[in-house]
């Protein structure tokens, strides 16, 4: 231990010592090391939790298996630290974490006075509203007069107050202060709505309603919570890795590209296909990476579509509908730009 | 004529029917008044009542073999999440094939810590316990353990010195030569350490995988960091307050102003402050190692705390007792160990395990620092989507595992004051 240790202040050391002007820098300690070091939520149902055997699941997990699979050609190479909210942003400033795939939002601050680089937007979330199906409402415009539970003091209440203002609406307020509490409130009847992120919406109707079937979560989202990877300032190289690991998984589910069909696919006539899963080279080598890292991404984790259903969706219990995260091709907001 | 009885012989009748057994035992205690009897009828059917919903909800429409959560829903408690669950909740994220080295290493410190608990055992014994104890733990959770020739050396350096300071008007000369040996070797070996003479060596003893620190989880984590958070912080507690009892003024400084300081701050800002800022202060690219951060923070929080009990102690020692230990030519270090501390600590054992439960529970905080101890791998199992929405259950099956623990530490230290107090009583 005491070695490895001692090992890895001198490995620390010398690289520091190299300076900041070798912009590989990040990505040479990572594959020194052999491993992907990144960092989790200590456990948000879809996102990332540890199942019974100790192993995490979810879609941001998911995010770190597929850089890993680009890097190494192994989605396993990578080490998962969950990290607190309070804390995510030092571990990855101090180097504790290569990588923040932490249902974190972005926001021009983060980007930028923090030193990070966001490098897409894996999951679009927002502000929901669930409520009883016997009430019978398909749309939020319809919840004029309405009971809705808030907790207080969080931009949920204040976005709350402003979407009915602007919509000309009136609600009644039922401000309750623990999340728990919030639940059970409205599981019992004692507002006609609630309100929060849709994704834990979602969650909270899966995980805590008696019956989730007898609730609907209404299509209108009210604010912006864009998710997505973070990496520091200064390596470039991996932060373009991390980038496109992603957008390869995008273009995968756009050309029909999926972990069953991928080896069929090699055959595929289709240019673009071949450009991506590098049967034509030239892709691979402009990232710096194996030509083969796409097709690595695809077979180990699976392409968007395959991700967000296993983890989130239809496939999942959480049952979240693809909305906002679908592709642009079918109505929703991601889009990868082409890979050529 | 009648034959009187003596009045001696006289035979006592015995108490009426309704005074004895438990009709008895019940008019006394619970109907001796009608506001009584209101009050016991009421107070039986509550706990009936409660009783009754109770078993009801955990026992007769409780779900054991369910496989997901959602089958579990609509009925009574849903025990299937705890077997489903119960290996993670209680090693965590530790390689799942292993799940026997961390249940070894448990059973070994719990041995650890119920042979050092008995007083035969309060002597040379004690190193030799928890030397193998310390060594079969951690080569169990880490697989390997390297110890480098440095460690050796200064180890030898270190007994040398103890052993000199303890023993240094009592030691027969071979004895002192020995220890004065020890003491070359140590230093010696160090400075050609250090000046590069000597070789980076190592004793390799690797007969397991490596599983680093970040994978450890659950009861094995909570009670590395309390045991060897209070067997390092007991020692660092005793040196702090004799410290602060010291004539030395820059001694008696140092000590109150840690112990103030620390007392001064909660726990979780110390663990955020190892966690958040001790990083950004740290050259770009070095970090240390999480779980140490942590077992430091601890050990340094617990050590203030008992600092302060084990001064209660000492200021009840009258002070005869320190003049008597002058008058007998023993030095500070002798007098410390073999008059003062044997009595002091005797007087604060109450306080020293409440401290000790407490820091138990306290272990939890960790949480703040993204390490799964026992109450977070209960909390991660609630998180799993296929599992979601049984808090009761898991917290139930947490609280009740805390208590076994917490319980049986309350329960020795009740054996021990009436052990140690068996010279005291009358």
């Amino acid at each position: 231990m005491f070695k490895k240790v001692m090992a890895g202040v001198l490995a620390a050391g010398l690289v520091g010592a190299a300076g900041t002007a070798y912009a590989g820098k990040d990505l040479d300690a990572i594959k020194a090391r052999g491993q992907l070091l990144c960092g989790v939520s200590t456990g948000v149902a879809g996102f990332a939790s540890a199942d019974s055997q100790g192993k995490w699941t979810g879609i941001d997990v998911d995010v770190c298996r597929a850089v890993a699979a680009a890097i190494f050609g192994d989605a396993d190479k990578v080490k998962f630290i969950p990290t607190t909210a309070q804390q995510r942003f030092t571990a990855l400033q101090s180097g504790e974490v290569d990588l923040l795939v932490r249902t974190t939002t972005y926001t021009l601050t983060r980007d930028t006075a923090l030193g990070f680089d966001f490098t897409g937007i894996n999951y679009y979330d927002g502000q929901g509203f669930m409520v009883n199906k016997k009430l019978g409402v398909k749309s939020a415009k319809e919840l004029n007069g309405a009971t809705v539970c808030v907790q207080p003091g969080t931009t949920t209440e204040l976005n709350l107050a402003d979407y009915f203002r602007t919509n000309k609406m009136t609600f009644k307020p039922v401000v309750i202060e623990k999340i728990d509490e919030v639940r059970a409130a409205f599981f019992a009847g004692r507002c006609d709505v609630f309100t929060t992120d849709a994704s834990g919406l979602y969650a909270t109707r899966a995980a805590n309603a008696p019956t989730p079937d007898d609730y609907i979560i209404l299509p209108e989202i009210i604010s912006k919570e864009p998710l997505g990877p973070v990496v520091r300032h200064g390596d470039n190289q991996f932060a373009d890795i991390v980038r496109w690991a992603f957008y390869a998984m995008l273009e995968a589910e756009e050309y029909g590209i999926t972990s069953k069909n991928v080896d069929e696919m090699l055959k595929s006539d289709n240019p673009a296909i071949k450009r991506i899963l590098g049967v034509t080279p030239g892709m691979g080598k402009a990232l710096g990476v194996d030509e083969k890292w796409v097709y690595n991404i695809i077979k180990q984790v699976g392409n968007y579509g395959e991700v967000f259903d296993r983890t989130v969706g239809a496939g999942s219990p959480l049952k979240i509908a693809r909305g906002q995260n679908a592709l642009w091709t079918q109505g929703g907001l991601q889009y990868a730009p082409p890979i050529r | 004529m009648t034959d009187a009885m003596p009045v001696g012989d006289r035979k006592p009748l015995p108490p009426p029917v309704d005074e004895t057994g438990v009709v008895g035992w019940a008019r006394k205690n619970l109907f001796s008044s009608w506001g009584n009897g209101i009050t016991t009828i009421v107070l039986i059917a509550a706990v009936v009542w409660i009783l009754n919903w109770f078993l009801e909800w955990a026992l007769f429409t409780a779900n054991f073999t369910a496989t997901t959560g959602s089958e579990c829903r609509g009925g009574g408690a849903c025990w299937a999440l705890i077997r489903e669950k119960f290996r993670y909740i209680f090693f965590g994220s530790f390689p799942y094939q292993q799940h026997w080295r961390p249940l070894f290493a448990v059973i070994t410190m719990l041995a650890m810590l119920v042979l050092s608990a008995d007083r035969r055992m309060w002597n040379w014994r004690l190193l030799v316990i928890w030397g193998v104890g310390s060594f079969i733990t951690f080569l169990l959770m880490f697989g390997q353990i390297h110890i480098p020739l440095s460690l050796i050396l200064f180890v030898a350096l270190a007994g040398g010195v103890i052993g000199l300071t303890l023993r240094s008007a009592l030691a027969p000369s071979s004895e002192r030569m020995a220890y004065y040996a020890l003491i070359g070797i140590g230093v010696v070996g160090l400075a050609l350490r250090i000046a590069g003479v000597l070789p980076k060596w190592s004793i390799a003893i690797a007969p397991l995988s490596y599983v680093e620190t970040s994978l450890w989880g659950g009861l094995p984590v909570t009670l590395i960091l309390a045991t060897y958070g209070l067997a390092f912080a007991f020692p660092y507690g005793i040196l702090l307050a004799l410290g602060r009892r010291s004539n030395l003024p820059l001694i008696k400084g140092l000590c109150v102003g840690f112990i103030e300081l620390i007392r001064g701050v909660p726990l979780i800002s110390l663990l955020i402050m190892a966690s958040v800022m001790l990083p950004l202060f740290l050259p770009s690219g070095t970090t240390i190692d999480k779980f140490l951060r942590a077992q430091v923070a601890v050990i340094l929080f617990a050590g203030a705390y008992i600092a302060e009990v084990i001064r209660g102690g000492l200021q009840s020692l009258p002070k005869g007792q320190f003049e008597a230990a002058d008058a007998m030519g023993l030095n500070y270090p002798q007098k410390t160990l073999l008059i003062i501390l044997p009595q002091a600590l005797r007087v604060v054992i109450p306080p020293l395990i409440n401290t000790f439960i407490g820091f138990f529970k306290d272990t939890s905080l960790v949480l703040i620092i993204g390490i799964f101890d026992f109450l977070n791998t209960a909390n991660q199992a609630l998180v799993d989507p296929n599992w979601a929405g049984f808090p009761g259950e898991v917290y139930l099956f947490a609280a009740f595992v805390y208590f076994i623990f917490c319980f049986s530490m309350s329960r020795y230290s009740k054996y021990l004051e009436f052990e140690l107090n068996k010279g005291t009583r009358r």
